[in-house]
C-alpha cells in the first residue's frame, strides 16, 4: 500500500449507455478511479451495477451498436485508450491489459487444444515462432499449476474441470506478462476449496510478475484477504472507494454497510437475523434522479430523492457518495 | 442413529446411475456411485446443513430422499411411514408431506404457466379443495405468506426478479401443507442483497408452520447462520455430522477443517492472519472412488491404512460423528 507506486491506469467520468428496444439503459453513469502498478484493486457489486460493464469499455470491447461508450477518458500509461484505433488496442488487449472471466468453459474454443489457444498470443503480440511458443505454453501451464502440462497442452478444454480450465484462462492471460489483469468473478463458478486455490495463485503470480490486478465480484467476502482497495458500486455509479481495512472497519455508504450486514459469517456464532436490503436494485432503464440507492436506503433524507450525492473524500484514500454521515445519522 | 422423535430417518440411502457407451448397442460400462450409502434423521422443527463441493451427491440425496429418483437401495421413513416404497394412494398422501425448493428459481418454473397454476398444482395433485376458485384463493394467501403481492396471480415467470421466483418456488412448495421441506441450494443462484432476504423468510416460515428443513447448500456461512445440525459429504458418503457450533469450532474430519479454512472471512486483518490447509486437486470421480478412504487422496493427514480400510463411522465426541482414522477418542 505504499503511497509512491506510479498511477498506471486512470479512469475518469467513463459513462456506457446502451440503446435497447425498451429504451436506453444506462449502465454505467460517470465512473473515475485508478489503478497503481502492482495494486489489487477490488470492485464490488451486485448483478447490473455495471461492474462488467465498465470493465469491458474501458478495453473498448462493448458492441456498438447497440452499446455506447459516451464519455470519459481512460488514461493508460499516458494515452487515452478510448481515442485509440481497433489496431492500436489489439497491442494494448492480452498484452498490455488481459482479462479473464467467470465462465471458463464459454471463453475457451472447445475445438481447439488449450495449447493452440495459449500459443496463439505468444505468437500475435510477441511473434514467437512456433517452437519457442509452445515451450513457452508449457512454462505458463506449470506456472499455474497445471500437473503433467507437457501431455495437457494437447487436451480440448472438456477434459479439463472447472478449476483447471479457469487456471487455463490464467496461463493465456499471463502469456505475455501484462501490467494490468482484469479479472471478472473468476470464482464465482467454482467451490469454496477451488476458489482458495485459484486465488492464491493469482496472489502469488501478482507478486512475481509485477502485475496490477483488477477484481470483480460480487462477494465481499473473497476480496477481504486480497485487495488493496475497494471499490462499491451500484447502478452503474461508484458508491465508496476505501482500503480494504478502511471499508471493512468503518463502511460508510449504506450500501456497503448493507451488503456487510447481509453476509453471514463462518467465523462466529450466530447472533440474530441477517440483515436483508429491501426491494431489488434499480431499473436502469429510467435515467437516475436523486440517489439511486434512496428507495431502499435506511437512512434516506429528502434531498438523496432530489439530487445524486457525488464522491466526498473523508478520510484518507476513503470517499462515499452520501448525503448522511452514517455514523451520526445527520446530513453531510 | 435411530431415533423414535424424528420426523425424518434416512437409512443406508444409495443411488447408482448406469454409466452407457454406444448408440446402437448400449453397454454399461461403468456406475457413478453419486450417493454410497447416507444414513442421518432430522428431528421435527430442525434444519439439518448438508454441505460439500459439486459433485459430492448433496442434490442428489436430496432428490432421491423424496422419490425424485428411484433409490438403488436404502430406506426413508417421513413422519413414520416409508415414502420410498409406497405405491398408489399411499404413495401419494406421503409424498404431500415432503416438498422441495430447487436451486434455479429459472429452470424449475413453467414459463407458459401462471403463477397461479404454479402454486395451486400441488393442491390439484393432492386433490385439496373442492374447486379452481378456492386453490386461488389459497394460492393468493400462499403469495401473502411469502412476501409477494396476491394482485400477480395472473402473471408469468419471465415478470419476475430471480428473487421473486425463488419466493413463487416457496409459495408452490408449501402449497401442499407438508411437514418436511428439501431447501436443494435455493439461495445460491441469487444476488448478495436477496439471499438474506430469502434465508429470512424461510425462517419465519418454518417458525409460522412448523417446517424441518434439509438445507443443501456448498456455502458454509450461510450453512452456519441457518442450520442446527451440519453434515459434510464427500463422493456420496457422509464424513462427518455435528451441531453446528460444534463443527465450526471443532471440526474433527481433515475435509471438513480443509473446506472450513477455504471459507473466505469478510475481515481483512482476519482473513490475512489465518491459517489454510489448500487443498490440491479436484474431487475424484465418483465411477472408480478411491479405495479406502475416498478423501485419502487429497488428505494432508493419509497415512497407509486410509488407502486400504473404509474408516469406521463413530462418534468421537457426543452428538460428534466422524469418518476418519486419524481422529482418537470416542
Amino acid at each position: 500500500m505504499a503511497m509512491t507506486k506510479p498511477v498506471l491506469l486512470e479512469v475518469s467520468d467513463l459513462r456506457t449507455r446502451f440503446h435497447t428496444p425498451e429504451g436506453t439503459v444506462f449502465a454505467v453513469n460517470g465512473i473515475s478511479f485508478h489503478v497503481d502498478e502492482g495494486e489489487t484493486v477490488a470492485v464490488v457489486g451486485e448483478s447490473g451495477c455495471g461492474k462488467s460493464v465498465s470493465m469491458i469499455s474501458l478495453l473498448k470491447l462493448i458492441p456498438t451498436p447497440p452499446g455506447d461508450v459516451y464519455a470519459g477518458t481512460v488514461i493508460y500509461r499516458g494515452s487515452d485508450l478510448l481515442q485509440k484505433s481497433e489496431q492500436e488496442m489489439e497491442d494494448i488487449r492480452g498484452k498490455e491489459i488481459a482479462m479473464i472471466f467467470q465462465d471458463p468453459m464459454t471463453s475457451l474454443n472447445p475445438v481447439l487444444t488449450v495449447g493452440r489457444q495459449i500459443s496463439e498470443s505468444l505468437r500475435v503480440h510477441l511473434g514467437h515462432s512456433h517452437e519457442l511458443a509452445e515451450s513457452r505454453t508449457v512454462e505458463l501451464l506449470e506456472l499455474v499449476g497445471i500437473p503433467d502440462a507437457a501431455r495437457r497442452v494437447y487436451d480440448y478444454p472438456h477434459q479439463f474441470s472447472g478449476g483447471m480450465r479457469q487456471r487455463v484462462m490464467i496461463a493465456m492471460a499471463l502469456s505475455c506478462a501484462p501490467s494490468l489483469l482484469i479479472a471478472d468473478e473468476p470464482t464465482t463458478a467454482l467451490d469454496v476449496t477451488i476458489q482458495a486455490q485459484i486465488v492464491e495463485l493469482v496472489a502469488r503470480l501478482r507478486e512475481s510478475l509485477h502485475m496490477a490486478v483488477i477484481w470483480i465480484t460480487h462477494d465481499l467476502g473473497v476480496v477481504a484477504g486480497m485487495a488493496d482497495r475497494v471499490i462499491v458500486m451500484y447502478a452503474g455509479f461508484i458508491v465508496e472507494e476505501a482500503s480494504v481495512e478502511d471499508l471493512y472497519d468503518s463502511p460508510s455508504h449504506p450500501y456497503t454497510m448493507a451488503l456487510l450486514g447481509a453476509l453471514p459469517r463462518v467465523d462466529r456464532r450466530r447472533d440474530q437475523r441477517l440483515k436483508s436490503i429491501p426491494g431489488s436494485p434499480p431499473n436502469l432503464l429510467v435515467e437516475p434522479r436523486g440517489c439511486p440507492f434512496a428507495p431502499r436506503c435506511d437512512f434516506v433524507i429528502e434531498k438523496c430523492r432530489q439530487e445524486n450525492p457525488s464522491l466526498i473524500q473523508i478520510g484518507n484514500s476513503h470517499s462515499t457518495a452520501c448525503w448522511v454521515d452514517v455514523k451520526t445519522g445527520a446530513p453531510r | 442413529m435411530s431415533d423414535s422423535t424424528a420426523l425424518v430417518e434416512v437409512q443406508d440411502l444409495k443411488k447408482h446411475f448406469p454409466v452407457s457407451r454406444g448408440i446402437i448397442f448400449r453397454s454399461r460400462v461403468g456406475l457413478v456411485r453419486a450417493v454410497d450409502g447416507v444414513s442421518f434423521s432430522i428431528q421435527r422443527g430442525e434444519t439439518l446443513g448438508m454441505v460439500g463441493e459439486s459433485g459430492c451427491g448433496k442434490t442428489t440425496v436430496g432428490r432421491t430422499m423424496l422419490g425424485l429418483y428411484p433409490a438403488t437401495s436404502g430406506n426413508v421413513v417421513i413422519d413414520g411411514e416409508d415414502i420410498l416404497h409406497a405405491r398408489g394412494k399411499d404413495q401419494l398422501r406421503i409424498r404431500r408431506k415432503a416438498q422441495i425448493i430447487f436451486q434455479d428459481p429459472y429452470a424449475s418454473l413453467n414459463p407458459r404457466w401462471t403463477v397461479n397454476s404454479i402454486v395451486s398444482e400441488p393442491m390439484r395433485v393432492h386433490k385439496l379443495f373442492a374447486s379452481d376458485k378456492e386453490r386461488s384463493e389459497r394460492a393468493r394467501e400462499l403469495l401473502r405468506f411469502v412476501g409477494l403481492s396476491p394482485h400477480l396471480l395472473n402473471r408469468f415467470p419471465h415478470e419476475f426478479s430471480g428473487g421473486q421466483r425463488q419466493r413463487i418456488g416457496i409459495a408452490r412448495a408449501l402449497a401442499s401443507d407438508p411437514l418436511f421441506i428439501v431447501c436443494d441450494e435455493p439461495i445460491s443462484a441469487l444476488d448478495v442483497s436477496i439471499q438474506a432476504q430469502v434465508v429470512n423468510l424461510l425462517e419465519d416460515l418454518q417458525d409460522q408452520f412448523g417446517l424441518t428443513f434439509l438445507f443443501i447448500a456448498h456455502d458454509l456461512s450461510m450453512v452456519r447462520h441457518i442450520c442446527d445440525r451440519v453434515t459434510v459429504l464427500y463422493l456420496g458418503v457422509m464424513v462427518e455430522l455435528a451441531d453446528r457450533d460444534e463443527l465450526y469450532e471443532n471440526p474433527l474430519h481433515p475435509y471438513t477443517k480443509a473446506l472450513l479454512s477455504a471459507v473466505p472471512i469478510p475481515d481483512p486483518r482476519k482473513d490475512r492472519a489465518r491459517k489454510r490447509t489448500i487443498l490440491t486437486g479436484d474431487v475424484p470421480s465418483p465411477i472408480n472412488p478411491p479405495s479406502g478412504c475416498r478423501f485419502h487422496t487429497r488428505c494432508p493427514i493419509a497415512m497407509d491404512v486410509c488407502k486400504k480400510e473404509v474408516p469406521e463411522w463413530r462418534e468421537a465426541a457426543p452428538k460428534h460423528w466422524v469418518a476418519c482414522h486419524a481422529v482418537t477418542g470416542g
